[in-house]
This record gives C-alpha cells, sequence and structure tokens, in this order.
C-alpha cells in the first residue's frame, strides 16, 4: 500500500526524480559542446543509475563462463585436459581469456567501469547528504491537507505541544510562524551510502589481498616435514609484492594422519573425518606444539593459514637393482583413481638402478578382494593393502630437460621386463617380486599416508571482512528505513498535520506511523495542560497511549488501508474529525488561511 | 563422527514428507476452489458495487458476499469456506514438513540440509513459512493455491529424483557455518520463492480484466516485499559461505561454479532493486529482472549441482 507513484513528484530530490532530470539532461546531448562539455556528457552517462543498471548486468553476464570453462586460476589440470580434447576450440577460447575469466582484461573492464559508476554516484551523494543532515526540515507546505496524508484536529494543541510530541518520537524538529516542521529516517540514505562505499572498500581489500598475500600447495607424507620457504612448495602463487622474506618462518613434522570412513550400508566408504596430528614450530627458535590438523580447522601461524585439503596412499618401497644394491628405498605417493574404494596409480622412478633404470607403475589397493581372475579394493581404508607392479626398463627420460611429472612414467624409451599382465598377482605387504631378466627385486614394505596442504596468506582478509558486515548493515539501514516527513500548522485553534514518506513502498507502514501520531497529538491537544510538554527525548515509545478520555473505538485516522490513491479529497479527511470534537471557532474543511 | 543413524526416525521423516505433499495438494485444490468459485462472485460484487459508486474498501478479502449477482452462478459459501480449510490444511502440512525436517535431523544427528534432497526440502518450507508469515498480516490468500502448488512440486521432486537415505556428511560439512551459511540461504529462497510466483502471476495478470488476482500493483507490492527481506539475507548467506570457504578451502572467494552463480544471482537481484529505482524499468521491466535473478537463483541449486563440478560438489545428487 504505497502512495502513488506521482508522489514521488511531489518531493523535489527523490532519486527517481533526480533520474529522469538528469536523463532528460543526457538526452539533450551535447551537440556542439566542446571537449569539456562531452567529458561532462561521459561522466554524466557513465554514473547514471541507467548504466550502472547495464554495468550490473554486464558484471553478471562476464562472471557466467567462469563457471562454464574450467579456469586456470582454479583447477589447472582440467584447463590441459579440454586442450587436449578440444585444441582447437580451445585455442579460441584462450584468445577470449575464458580460461582466465575472472583476470580477463574485459572481466576488469567491466568491474572498473561499474566501480568508477559507483564512485562517481556516491561521493557527490555523500556529500549532498553531509549537507542535508545539516540542513533543518523544510518549512510546511501552505496546505497540508493535499499531502498522502493528512488529518484536521481541534481541541487547542499548542505548536509547542505538537513539537514536543514529534521530537518524543524521535523526529528531527523546527518550527516557523504557525508550523511546525518534522522530519525522520536520514539512516535511510546513510545506510544506502555505507552499503556502497562498503562494495568499493571489498574490492580494494580484495585487490590488496592479491598483491601482498601468496598461496601455495605441498604434500606431505607421514614422517616428512615442511618449513615454510619458497622451496618447499610443489606449487607457489605469490602476490607481486611478496618477497621471499615475507614468509612466516614456521616448520612442522606429519607424525600420524588418520581418515575414518562409513564401515556398512548404503553410504559405505564414504569419509566420516580426517585427522592430521603436527608438531608445529612457529619459528627456528620456538618450542614444539602439537597440533591437531582437520577440515574446516586450519592451522594459524601469525595469520598464515595452514589448510588440510587432501589425503591419499603412499605405500613405500625398497628396489634393489641387478647389481644388488638398494637403489630405492622409501614412500611413493599416489593419487586415487576412485574416491569411493581408494585404488589408486602409483609410479616408482629409480634411476639410480644399474645396470639400467628401472620404472614401475602400480595399483594400490587398500581392502583387496578377489573377484575372478582380478583383484578389487572395496572400501577406502587400509583393511588389506596390496600392490600390483608392472616393472619397466630402460632409460626414464630424466635426462632430457624436460619437466617431468612424478605421477607419470613416460615409456617411450622404456620396455617391459617380463611377461605384462593386466592383472599381475598383488604383493601384501613385506612380499618381494623378483623382476625378469635378472634386473633386481621390489619389495613392498609397508603402507603411508600423504596430505595434501594449501598454504595460504591474505592480508585482505580482515579488510574484507569489514567491509562485508557493514556492506550488510548498510543495506538493512537502507532497505527498512523510511524517510518521512510530519508537518503541523495551528491557526484558531485547528490544527492541520500532514505527513510524506520519501521512500518507496513505505505507504503503508506510514500509514499506521501517522495514525499514531494523529493519536498522540490529539491526546495532547485535549490534555489542555502546558505540562504535557514533557522534555524531548526521553521516551521515544512509539504508542504511547492517548492521555485522553477518548472512547478506544475511534477510528485512529482512517487510513488503515493506507491507499489513498491519488488526490487526496476532502470530504474524506473531515470525514475523520472525531464526532466528539469541540466544534468551536472552526468549521471542518475551512481552511486556514496562509500567511 | 558418529555414524549411527536412527532408521526408524529416517523412515518416519520419509512418511512425513510424503503426507505432506498429499497434503499441499489438497490444500492446493481447496485454495483453487475458493479462487474460482468463491472469488469471482466477490470481484463482481465489488464492480459492481464501485458502479454505484458507493465507495468503501474493495479490497479482494473482502468476502462479506451479501452482494450477489443473479446471472452469476450461485453463491458459493462453501467455496470460501474451502479457502479457510485450505488455509488451516497449509498449516498442517507446514507442520508435517517441519516434522520431516526435524525427524530427519535427530536420525542422523545433525542439522537436516546437507544434501541435495534435504535443501530443497527446507527450501519448501521456507517458503511456505514465509508464505504463512506474511498471510498473518496481509491478505495474500489468493497466493496459496500457487505457493502449495510450488512446494507440492518441489517437494515431490525431491522424493523422486533426489532422495539419498539419511546418513552421515563429508568432513567438511563438519561446521557450524552449515547452521549459518545453509540456514541463511534457505530463508532467502524461500523469500525468493514467493516472489517469483507473484512475478509470474504479475506477467500473467492484465490489469483492466476481471480476474480473481489483486492487481498488478498488489502483486509487484507483494513480490517487492518478500525480496525486500530476502536480499541483505541472500548477502549475508553469501559472505557466511564465504566465511566457510576461508575457514575449508583456503580462500574466501575461488570463482567456483557455485559461488559464481551465487554471485551473478545477488547482483541481478541488486539490478531488480535499481531498475525499481529507475525510470523507465519500473513495472513490468523490474519484474521481469526479479525473474531472471530467480531463474539464477534456481540454477545455483539445481544446475550447477548436476552440469558442473566443482568444490561445492557434496551435493549428493543420486546418480
Ligand atoms: C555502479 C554504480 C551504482 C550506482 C550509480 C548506484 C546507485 C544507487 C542508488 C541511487 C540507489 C538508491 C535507490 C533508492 O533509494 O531507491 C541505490 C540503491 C541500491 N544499490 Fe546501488 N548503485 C550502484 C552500484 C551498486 C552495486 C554494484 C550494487 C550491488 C551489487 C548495488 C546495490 C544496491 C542496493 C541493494 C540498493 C538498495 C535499493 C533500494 O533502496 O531499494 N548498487 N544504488
Amino acid at each position: 500500500m504505497s502512495p502513488p507513484d506521482d508522489l514521488a513528484s511531489a518531493v523535489r530530490d527523490e532519486p527517481a526524480q533526480e533520474e529522469t532530470e538528469r536523463q532528460a539532461q543526457e538526452r539533450t546531448k551535447p551537440v556542439g559542446l566542446g571537449p569539456a562539455g562531452w567529458m561532462r556528457w561521459t561522466w554524466r552517462t557513465l554514473t547514471s543509475m541507467r548504466t550502472a543498471l547495464i554495468l550490473l548486468f554486464l558484471f553478471a553476464l562476464g562472471s557466467v563462463p567462469g563457471s562454464i570453462y574450467p579456469q586456470r586460476s582454479v583447477d589447472p589440470g582440467r584447463v590441459a585436459q579440454y586442450f587436449k580434447d578440444n585444441p582447437a576450440q580451445a585455442k579460441w577460447l584462450d584468445r577470449f581469456w575464458l580460461f582466465d575469466v575472472f583476470s580477463s582484461p574485459w572481466f576488469a573492464a567491466i568491474y572498473l567501469l561499474l566501480f568508477i559508476s559507483l564512485a562517481g554516484c556516491v561521493f557527490p551523494r555523500a556529500l549532498s547528504h553531509i549537507k542535508e543532515i545539516r540542513r533543518r526540515p523544510p518549512a510546511a507546505p501552505r496546505n497540508l491537507l493535499r499531502l498522502p496524508h493528512s488529518e484536521t484536529l481541534e481541541g487547542g494543541l499548542t505548536l509547542e505541544q505538537a513539537a514536543a510530541a514529534l521530537r518524543r518520537r524521535r523526529f528531527r524538529v523546527v518550527t516557523g510562524d504557525g508550523w511546525v516542521s518534522a522530519e525522520k529516517g536520514y539512516l535511510r540514505e546513510t545506510g544506502n551510502l555505507l552499503f556502497h562505499v562498503a562494495l568499493l572498500v571489498l574490492l580494494f581489500a580484495v585487490g590488496a589481498g592479491g598483491l601482498f598475500g601468496y598461496r601455495g600447495n605441498v604434500l606431505v607424507v607421514e614422517g616428512d616435514g615442511f618449513s615454510n620457504a619458497v622451496a618447499a612448495y610443489d606449487r607457489f602463487m605469490p602476490g607481486s609484492r611478496v618477497t621471499a622474506e615475507s614468509l612466516e618462518p614456521f616448520s612442522f613434522t606429519l607424525k600420524d594422519f588418520q581418515a575414518s570412513y562409513v564401515a556398512a550400508g548404503e553410504k559405505q566408504g564414504q569419509p566420516l573425518d580426517y585427522l592430521a596430528k603436527l608438531t608445529v614450530q612457529d619459528s627456528p627458535t620456538a618450542a614444539p606444539r602439537e597440533v591437531d590438523l582437520k577440515v574446516n580447522d586450519p592451522l594459524d601461524v601469525n595469520g598464515t593459514l595452514t589448510y588440510l585439503i587432501g589425503h591419499g596412499y603412499a605405500p613405500t618401497f625398497r628396489v634393489t637393482d641387478g647389481k644388488g644394491q638398494v637403489a630405492y628405498d622409501g614412500p611413493v605417493p599416489c593419487l586415487a583413481d576412485d574416491q569411493a574404494t581408494y585404488t589408486s596409480e602409483c609410479v616408482i622412478k629409480v634411476p639410480d638402478a644399474q645396470p639400467t633404470q628401472l620404472g614401475f607403475l602400480a595399483r594400490f589397493l587398500p581392502t583387496t578382494v578377489p573377484n575372478g581372475d582380478a583383484w578389487v579394493s572395496i572400501f577406502p581404508g587400509a583393511a588389506n593393502p596390496t600392490v600390483q607392479v608392472f616393472p619397466f626398463a630402460g632409460d626414464l627420460g630424466l635426462k632430457s630437460g624436460q619437466p617431468q611429472s612424478v605421477y607419470q612414467l613416460d615409456t617411450s624409451d622404456l620396455k617391459p621386463l617380463g611377461k605384462m599382465s593386466a592383472q599381475p598377482t598383488p604383493l601384501n605387504v613385506g612380499d618381494t617380486k623378483e623382476l625378469a631378466d635378472g634386473a633386481g627385486k621390489i619389495q613392498f614394505t609397508g603402507v603411508k599416508e600423504w596430505i595434501s596442504l594449501q598454504i595460504t596468506y591474505d592480508p585482505g582478509r580482515e579488510p574484507a571482512l569489514l567491509a562485508a558486515a557493514a556492506a550488510v548493515i548498510g543495506l538493512v539501514l537502507s532497505l527498512t528505513i523510511r524517510r518521512r516527513r510530519v508537518w503541523v500548522r495551528v491557526k484558531d485553534g485547528t490544527a492541520t498535520v500532514g505527513g510524506l514518506t520519501r521512500s518507496e513502498g513505505g505507504g503503508a507502514a506510514f500509514a499506521e506511523e501517522f495514525a499514531q501520531i494523529v493519536t498522540a497529538l490529539r491526546g495532547n491537544a485535549s490534555a489542555d495542560t502546558p505540562s504535557a510538554d514533557t522534555p524531548p527525548g526521553d521516551d521515544p515509545s512509539p504508542d504511547e497511549p492517548p492521555a485522553d478520555d477518548r472512547s478506544p473505538g475511534d477510528p485512529p485516522a482512517g487510513d488503515q488501508d493506507g491507499d489513498r490513491g491519488g488526490e487526496p479529497d476532502e470530504s474524506g479527511i473531515t470525514g475523520h474529525v472525531a464526532p466528539d470534537a469541540p466544534t468551536g471557532n472552526a468549521a471542518p474543511g475551512t481552511r486556514p488561511d496562509e500567511e | 563422527m558418529p555414524a549411527e543413524v536412527n532408521e526408524s526416525l529416517a523412515t518416519l521423516s520419509d512418511q512425513l514428507i510424503l503426507a505432506t505433499v498429499l497434503l499441499y495438494l489438497v490444500a492446493m485444490i481447496c485454495y483453487a476452489l475458493d479462487l474460482a468459485f468463491g472469488r469471482a462472485r466477490t470481484v463482481v460484487a465489488v464492480r459492481r458495487r464501485q458502479l454505484v459508486g458507493a465507495g468503501g474498501p474493495a479490497a479482494p478479502e473482502d468476502t462479506t458476499g451479501d452482494a450477489t449477482e443473479d446471472s452469476g452462478p450461485q453463491p458459493a459459501t462453501w467455496a470460501v469456506r474451502a479457502g479457510t480449510i485450505g488455509v488451516v490444511l497449509t498449516w498442517i502440512a507446514w507442520a508435517g514438513n517441519l516434522g520431516g525436517i526435524l525427524t530427519r535431523g535427530i536420525a542422523v544427528d545433525r542439522w537436516p540440509w546437507a544434501n541435495m534432497y534435504e535443501f530443497v526440502v527446507a527450501i519448501c518450507f521456507a517458503a511456505v513459512t514465509a508464505f504463512l508469515a506474511l498471510l498473518i498480516r496481509q491478505p495474500i490468500r489468493f497466493l496459496g493455491a500457487f505457493v502449495t502448488v510450488t512446494a507440492a512440486l518441489g517437494l515431490g521432486f525431491a522424493v523422486l529424483f533426489l532422495h539419498v537415505q539419511a546418513g552421515p556428511v563429508m568432513p567438511a560439512l563438519h561446521s557450524y557455518w552449515i547452521a549459518i551459511h545453509v540456514t541463511a540461504a534457505i530463508v532467502a529462497s524461500g523469500l525468493f520463492i514467493l516472489a517469483g510466483v507473484c512475478a509470474i502471476l504479475y506477467l500473467i495478470r492484465r490489469d483492466g480484466r476481471p480476474s480473481v488476482l489483486p492487481s498488478r500493483e498488489g502483486l509487484e507490492r507483494v513480490a517487492h516485499r518478500a525480496i525486500v527481506i530476502a536480499f541483505p539475507i541472500w548477502t549475508f548467506a553469501v559472505i557466511a559461505g564465504a566465511l566457510w570457504a576461508d575457514r575449508a578451502w583456503g580462500r574466501y572467494w575461488g570463482w567456483d561454479p557455485k559461488e559464481v552463480w551465487a554471485f551473478v544471482t545477488w547482483v541481478v537481484y541488486a539490478a531488480y532493486l535499481h531498475a525499481r529505482a529507475t525510470a523507465g524499468w519500473r513495472g513490468k521491466a523490474a519484474m521481469i529482472v526479479s525473474l531472471i535473478a530467480f531463474g539464477c537463483l534456481l540454477f545455483n541449486l539445481i544446475g550447477v549441482n548436476i552440469f558442473f563440478s566443482g568444490l561445492h560438489s557434496y551435493a549428493d545428487v543420486p546418480q
């Protein structure tokens, strides 16, 4: 039940109205205005609400490809896969930065324009709002009965009483010759500005975090350690302002990792909980402390956070070469092929083996059961761990200078040792497999687990959070508070009260408030004693009972439906004058003369 | 972490949800009867009174029914009563829906909105709650048929296509943030559904023709009110999601598909609020913007879980 739309035009500085004016100006475009005129026109257009609206749409539209195509910043592996699967298409997509949408020039152009538009709109508005806050509420219009909410009161209400009653309701009040003017709800605009400024701050915080922060990934096997230095990372993504010295000098050892899974039922094998036990040293000289690292519970060392983001198996092997020397002895991190059973693929490279280099592919089965001629894993926990080993001999290709993934075996210069079978007999822990052609042997010595960690330092986190919180507060203020004005004119013992809400859609609630105000004023009017003037601000209670003996059934203002629609008609208003009001000097419907 | 599931409670939850679907459908029929037979008459009566020029409140809720039309269908007090029965049934179904959610939560000893089935059930509940809460103060009974049918379709879809056995969840979901982030998202989504229903009715409704629906202005007003309440809650939900991501994944914003679409939804709803305050966009254009935003919300809820893979992939959609 909002006031009619044309009400907006009753109020000069309503944003919508401002907008129409501005657009009118835009339409009379700068034909022959010269560079200054063009610049002003550009600036006006850029900071107009319509442009902001279009930019908002573009912003939304622009981020959609980021969800359709794999993104390098999120998952470079999937981007590489895309290039492999659709090379021609990928090349074109890449030309339009569609694998790097959120760091692409066109996306940056949209949000920079949006935020220039935002800044260009918000700062002038902030200045005029500050002026407005300082300004006194405007003088009462001549005919209050023409306002969407109005009422005639009889019974000797004085201006002082009216002013005091409005002050009690936290209105800002000024009085003039025969009138009182009151206004409330400045916080709406304050909230709106707070929201928009908070968005600007948020953008800066995110940007600063990207410049001064870093992110890195590392894989750690049980028993191994990590110390925070660039060289220790598997993948390190620094902001452009990060130097090696800015890394927090902490270190830790992974003592143990435990994963638990649902043991039976429909959800068998679903992970329940992960726990990594670390021994942490905050600095090289600090005393070690024990830390339980869990998902959703990162390790925090002076703002550098370490997150548990993945895990897997690292079976340990001892490889003895053809000359009888131990050429490899240690864990090999394997990648899970299948999350439900943790069947994992491993690659063992033994470049030191003599007389030729050895390489192995291995399949790790955490809970092995025979399945016909084959073996499969049926559970992700390591209840019956075995490995199936596929040995190769030859040149591992490490000397070529090409960087190689530790998870892939380049078999181009390798030849299988012995007869290759798709399902070699699995080795249990402790079992040894003799290699064909006297190339040596490989022993499956045990099972360890690895965890993958993300380590981040982002100095923009807290400012971004504060800005986001401010945005929510501003938003709530700007969407819930109504700006409203109430005027009272007193002439010859008859008072007229008029009200106006300056916020779209606030009509219904204001009608209620207006009715309460009128009831309160009426109470003052008939209380007839000047002592009814309590000092302002001591009782902001919105529904103080009327201090008179009027029957409670009296309709307060007749505005329950709140929807007057169009021009207020006087007959409707005078109809609300209480029947028992003393009819003295002014007949209903007689308008007080203007001064 | 407890892995035991109280099977009998879980079964009770499934049965309650089924009963709720049926009750929503019956309520929908009651509302529809009210709309079809209990209101047409009222509208005619109102029109006649306006012709007579008697003035007075012409709210569609005005069902005094004393002014009868000879040419129209017989006065159907039973139809008006059907509307009341619809409201009562909606409250009962609402209680059943709530019971279904609570029993599932107790059965698995965690917050009962950790997979897509549970999430959709909770959103339907939120939409009906929003409707009933607004109904207490506003004459929006006309929405009853549309809200209950939406809730019944949503729940039916969840039961048929999304249902998974009650059970424990991934370690990443063991966090108090699920209570904050997901709850806020559910509440906001429920309100957005209400606004979406109003927006669709707005586009169907033609002003100037007799209709059982309130005027376009009235529909627009309900939609706007719902969005104004929902938008800050959605904003909060997105921020809470970022805070959770900061706890769980080591960054507060990473343009994961779910994040992208939450953001898109947010931006388009913000665009709606701007459109409503921009000359030339008010009214129909703004309503269409709100429907685009609603489409983004639904796509984020369903499409993203099915079509994209990302970190948010514990939605546990049955294959
Ligand atoms: C880029 C330039 C922008 C301009 C020129 C602008 C301008 C405005 C103006 C004048 C209002 C007041 C409308 C009213 O009181 O009814 C407003 C409100 C609002 N703005 Fe913006 N804005 C901009 C960007 C944004 C952005 C990026 C967002 C968020 C995505 C946003 C979200 C809002 C919201 C939620 C409101 C409250 C709407 C209401 O009061 O009903 N604005 N904006």
